[in-house]
């Protein structure tokens, strides 16, 4: 994986510099809060509702095994004990005491780490598919390309003062993991009719209170143009966005108003124009940076332990059936280790947790880890024959939840237990689902399902996406749920719709029952996937489930 | 971002207390009526005047070298006479998060 360079540790080194100043100053009073919040802000550092709160990048979900153990540490030694990771592929830490933060990031940095553009109108932490490199149905690793965008758009000085923040993602595969039609920008490896590799790119998607699938702008960029082109979108944004209005600030809104012709014009005009200007640096980059992506030296080995473990271990069986994917290469598997433990906190690993996860990486991973937008870790380059004992070991750290792709695998903002922008809870929600999929023992039944909470109208439990989206908010001063059927976060992208009146806090699990058990019902076969059923019958079944025959007819 | 803290209704007369959060550790805190910082509600100053209140929340916010984003809470006396929250959020402010026993719960045993 990507390595550092002495300009890099540097420029590191200056920014923590920089930022201790900065909290030297505001603890002595020669800086005001309205002076110091961009500045802490710039460095990751919110304020939430009981504590400050961190968020470090994991730049495209990929860990080494020595930068998880400095996570653990982190955890252990300045926060309490666990650390949160979010659907942007960041992990936070909600507890640190504002004093220790530039140690905490001096840490970080010795692990190649930082929390530099996790917040404030800037191009975020870029994120990937979290199988890259290793997925059986990938067309290229994106992670080459990610880490060249994250080279460019870090402290780029143009990119600082943006009219709101910027997402990028990317897939290098047509099963799109990495959810790019709801980011600012999407970027899809595909190949063209002659077999060459680009990028179909997508600009305008995005969730939050005005959620919009993004559009393409570009079916097929060649790949060396992914530069001047990306700088093209982010400099018609600077140009056209709405700085007059913050809800309406985001790419989205001026793809919306100008529609994606206009934006096309714009955006292929200021290309042509940027486009000589770059003369082949950032290839050399990419050249440089592609060889420390070079795959592992996989080996052949003989699969029988792991068919025999399969055979004669039902746990392991169900495990193995759920949070494996297929690996590109043969007698490999990529291994999906839950987070989502029925009634744990989605996203949450203890440091202990970090710790195994990052020795068996080591062990048994070729050193890679990765985090998934939907809150999991992974080991993407296993051998089957190690499967047995990585999963015992995980068994024993509580981390071997055979759930991944199910109705427990939730994603879940923070919500009100943390964030101080929520207008509800939502890991509570998250806790009673779960632990009433594992009361009912159906979730192996009812199969793949996306069950996806935020906390609030911003989304970032991408509530929209899910077969079943849960959205909290305040209603006369209580907590009020509402659901949202038919979301699809893959490359089918769908919004969900909005079924009807919320639920209270204590009708949120029950109504959510209700969807499953009317799903078992209702679908023609095991095979029909939760969505493919909703499009087949329709909302009104679902609706009925809910709310009772006589209000869904009302609805 | 907006911000999700409640906000009272014209019209509504209702008890506040000034919370804020303390600069250093980020703990929740509230302004007590001898003008100290106290991290448990029940020893909050209730104001139930509204100018008195602003008049309060303007001394909060001339301390910027002890508390951060000071702002007025709804709350009442409950019934045995405390300061309590009046509303989810600021229980939960008053409390910590629900999924750990993390914050005031931990420090203090039996908010
Ligand atoms: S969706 Fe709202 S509550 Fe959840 S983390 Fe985002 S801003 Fe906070």
């Amino acid at each position: 994986m990507y390595e550092y360079s002495a300009e890099d540790r540097a420029f590191l080194a200056e920014r923590i510099r920089q930022f201790r100043a900065q909290v030297a100053r505001r603890l002595d009073g020669s800086l005001t809060e309205d002076e110091f919040r961009p500045l802490r802000l710039m460095n990751g550092v919110y304020l939430q509702l009981h504590a400050y709160m961190l968020r470090v990048a994991i730049p495209y979900g990929t860990l080494n095994p020595r930068q998880l153990r400095q996570l653990a540490m982190i955890a252990e030694r300045w926060d309490k004990g666990y650390g949160h990771f979010t659907t942007r592929q960041n992990i936070q830490f909600n507890w640190p005491r504002l004093i220790d933060i530039p140690d905490i990031l001096e840490a970080l940095a010795e692990v190649d780490m930082h929390a530099i553009q996790t917040s404030g109108n800037t191009v975020r932490n870029v994120t990937a598919d979290h199988f890259a490199g290793a997925a059986a149905d990938e067309i290229a690793d994106p992670r080459p390309w990610a880490e060249l965008l994250r080279q460019w758009s870090t402290d780029h000085p143009e990119f600082q003062f943006l009219p709101r923040k910027f997402k990028i993602a990317i897939t290098g595969s047509p099963r799109d993991r990495a959810a790019t039609a709801v980011h600012d920008i999407g970027l899809r490896i595909v190949r063209n009719a002659d077999g060459a590799e680009g990028f179909e790119v997508l600009v305008g998607g995005g969730l939050g209170r005005t959620p919009m699938l993004g559009k393409v702008v570009r079916s097929f960029l060649p790949k060396e143009d992914l530069l001047p082109y990306v700088e093209a979108i982010l400099s018609v944004f600077n140009e056209f966005g709405r700085r007059d209005n913050k809800y309406k600030a985001r790419i989205k809104i001026i793809v919306h108003e100008l529609g994606i012709e206009r934006i096309r014009e714009l955006v292929e005009a200021r290309f042509a124009e940027l486009r000589p200007s770059f003369t082949g640096v950032d290839q050399e980059v990419l050249a440089r940076i592609a060889r420390m992506f070079r795959a592992p030296d996989f080996v052949r080995r003989d699969t029988a332990p792991f068919e025999a473990a399969r055979a004669a271990d039902p746990v392991f069986r169900a495990w193995a059936d759920t949070n494996l994917a297929p690996h590109r290469t043969e007698g490999y598997a990529i291994a999906t280790i839950s987070l989502k433990a029925h009634g744990a906190t989605p996203g949450d690993a203890t440091a202990a947790q970090m710790r195994l996860v990052a020795d068996l990486a080591e062990e048994f991973g070729h050193g890679e880890i990765r985090v998934s937008h939907e809150q999991n870790l992974v080991l993407p380059h296993v051998h089957k024959a190690d499967l047995p004992e990585i999963h015992a070991r995980l068994k024993a750290a509580g981390l071997a939840t055979a759930n991944v792709g199910l109705a427990s695998d939730i994603i879940s903002c923070p919500g009100m237990d943390y964030c101080a922008l929520a207008t509800a809870r939502s890991i509570p929600v998250a806790q009673g689902i779960a632990r009433r999929v594992e009361e009912l023992r159906i979730e192996h039944e009812v199969g793949p399902m996306k069950i996806k909470i935020s906390g609030c109208i911003n989304a970032c439990g991408h509530h929209h996406l899910g077969d079943i989206g849960i959205l909290g908010l305040e209603r006369a001063g209580v907590e009020t749920y509402q659901i949202t059927l038919g979301g699809d976060a893959g490359p089918e992208a769908a919004i969900g719709s909005r079924t009807g009146p919320g639920f209270s806090y204590d009708e949120i699990v029950p109504a959510v029952e209700r969807l499953m058990l009317a799903y078992l019902e209702l679908r023609e076969s095991p095979a029909e996937r939760f969505g493919e059923t909703l499009r087949r019958v329709g909302h009104a079944p679902f609706h009925a489930a809910l709310y009772g025959e006589e209000k869904a007819d009302a609805a | 971002m907006t911000s999700a803290s409640p906000r009272r209704k014209p019209g509504a007369p209702q008890a506040q207390v000034v919370t804020a959060n303390e600069l250093l550790g980020g703990e929740v805190v509230y302004l007590t009526a001898d003008d100290r910082w106290t991290p448990r509600i029940a020893e909050a100053e209730l104001i139930e005047d509204e100018a008195h209140a602003q008049i309060r929340l303007l001394f909060a916010q001339g301390q910027p070298d002890r508390v951060v984003g000071a702002y007025l809470a709804p709350a009442r006396r409950g019934p045995g006479g405390a300061v309590e929250p009046a509303h989810f959020r600021e229980a939960f402010r008053a409390k910590g998060p629900s999924n750990y026993p993390h914050g005031k719960q931990e420090a203090l045993g039996n908010v």
